[in-house]
């Protein structure tokens, strides 16, 4: 996809952008930069969950534009009041599938991301972790041709994070893009086939992630980088 | 005090009649306005229109509508001079049914809407995420937050089985016609029955307890693994 002068403004405050830059291909895009840099902001723009104020997003294939190929991740799971399988079949139930159905191919995806629990325990009785797996089991629901994550692993311990990281690499594997934000350098490093770097709602870099990591090429970066605090 | 026991204790068949029809109309009344109410308080939660505070405000102060008042409209609607008077329906239970649903309507809609707001806040990116339509979201809400919809029903169930202003008004209190446990009350106490009075207001009160107990217990809400 290409953004051209994408800016989002929110009560006359613009808080993203303008921003240019171009996402190529396929693999795991990485959105990095501290607090307040539009990370979330981006995401939810492409998603169209924020209202672009001006510029334009250009999808190179049409297909992922549509809302229905995109699943989102949000930082803090969507809890709905049902059990774990239903909260992964909604998305199935919405487009009418039939609730047996959905369940059975909810309990499928609950497998794939390894969400080994009672799935007919209410959802908030999940521990972070599993809370978040059942989040991405849901958004893999009408398997995605894109997959936003804002921040999948904040909050979440190492055991977690490893886990999580693991079914991210199969969903890239199996054909997904991904594009995530993270604040967790070590897993960016891990991730990142590629690189946006943000800072005060522009683009700052943009690069393959060894590249990025190897050898930043703007101060903001390099700072950010060096665990300098950016202003 | 022992007089009102008996009573009670021997199914007295004035009293069962009365308990009967008093608990036909306010739950008729309660599920009329539940599906008005609810749906409006959900729609009013998802839907952004420019009136819509001023629809909320007057929602809320409806609340308060007193319910002598509502009888005196009821009242001059259905008399024979009024609008409606070819039905027939002033001094019947129907009557009364419709008092009571434009009395609990907006507690019930009011109520709905300050839970399935909530509910919105929370689900909103999800359901924008997943594009859900307007309907779908509406359902969604309604089902989700079924428990405190039966808070708001209750409520509304509440304010009718103890109203008798209004029912007064439009059911003239007719005996074995449109006489119910809260008129009835008001007359035995007028006559200084205070035996049938208060066995009367034992059964109201336990009346009020049984269908909470009861819907609570059919939703079976404490389940742990449940919602």
């Amino acid at each position: 996809m290409t953004l051209t002068g994408v800016s989002v403004r929110r009560r006359g405050r613009t808080i993203l952008g303008p921003l240019d830059a171009t996402l190529n291909g396929g693999g795991l895009s990485i959105l990095m930069g501290p607090n307040g840099a539009g990370k979330t902001t981006l995401l939810r723009a492409l998603h169209g969950l924020e209202r672009v104020s001006t510029g334009d997003i250009h999808w190179t294939d049409p297909k992922d534009a549509e809302g229905r190929n995109q699943g989102f991740v949000f930082q803090t799971p969507v809890l709905m009041r049902r059990s774990v399988l239903d909260c992964i079949a909604y998305p199935l139930q919405l487009d009418g599938v039939k609730r047996a159905e959905a369940r059975e191919q909810a309990r499928a995806r609950a497998n794939e991301v390894g969400l080994n629990v009672n799935l007919d325990q209410a959802v908030m009785f999940l521990s972070g972790g599993e809370k978040q797996k059942m989040a991405l089991a849901r958004a893999l629901m009408r398997r995605p041709r894109i997959l936003f994550l804002d921040e999948p692993c904040a909050n979440l311990d190492g055991r977690s994070v490893k886990e999580i990281e693991e079914i991210l690499l199969r969903i890239k594997d199996g054909g997904t893009r991904i594009l995530m934000s993270t604040h967790d350098l070590g897993q960016a490093r891990r991730l990142a086939d590629s690189v946006l770097f943000l800072h005060a709602g522009k683009s700052v870099e943009q690069a393959i992630g060894d590249d990025f990591f190897r050898a930043p090429q703007t101060a903001e970066a390099q700072a950010y980088l060096k665990g300098e605090i950016l202003l | 005090m022992w007089q009102a026991a008996r009573l009670v204790a021997t199914f007295d068949p004035d009293l069962v009649e009365i308990t009967a029809l008093s608990l036909r109309v306010s739950l008729g009344a309660t599920v009329i306005a539940s599906l008005i109410g609810l749906p409006l308080g959900a729609w009013l939660a998802v839907n952004r229109f420019p009136a819509r505070r001023f629809v909320i405000a007057i929602l809320n102060a409806l609340m308060g509508l007193p319910p002598v008042v509502v009888g005196l409209m009821v009242y001059v609607l259905f008399s024979r001079s009024g609008p409606f008077g070819v039905l027939g329906l002033l001094f019947t239970p129907t009557a009364m049914v419709i008092a009571q649903v434009i009395i609990i309507t907006p507690i019930i809609a009011s109520v709905a809407h300050q839970a399935i707001r909530e509910l919105w806040a929370d689900y909103h990116d999800l359901l924008i995420s997943l594009q859900a339509t307007r309907l779908q979201r509406i359902k969604t809400l309604l089902w989700d937050g079924r428990r405190a919809l039966m808070t708001a029903s209750l409520a509304g169930f509440g304010r009718a089985i103890g109203e008798v202003g209004a029912i007064m008004i439009v059911g003239g209190n007719i005996d074995h016609a449109t006489r119910v446990l809260t008129t009835a009350i008001a007359l035995e106490t007028g006559k200084g029955e205070f035996d049938m009075a208060l066995a009367l207001g034992f059964v109201l009160i336990g009346l009020a307890i049984l269908v909470n107990l009861g819907l609570h217990f059919i939703s079976r809400t404490e389940r742990g693994a449940r919602w």
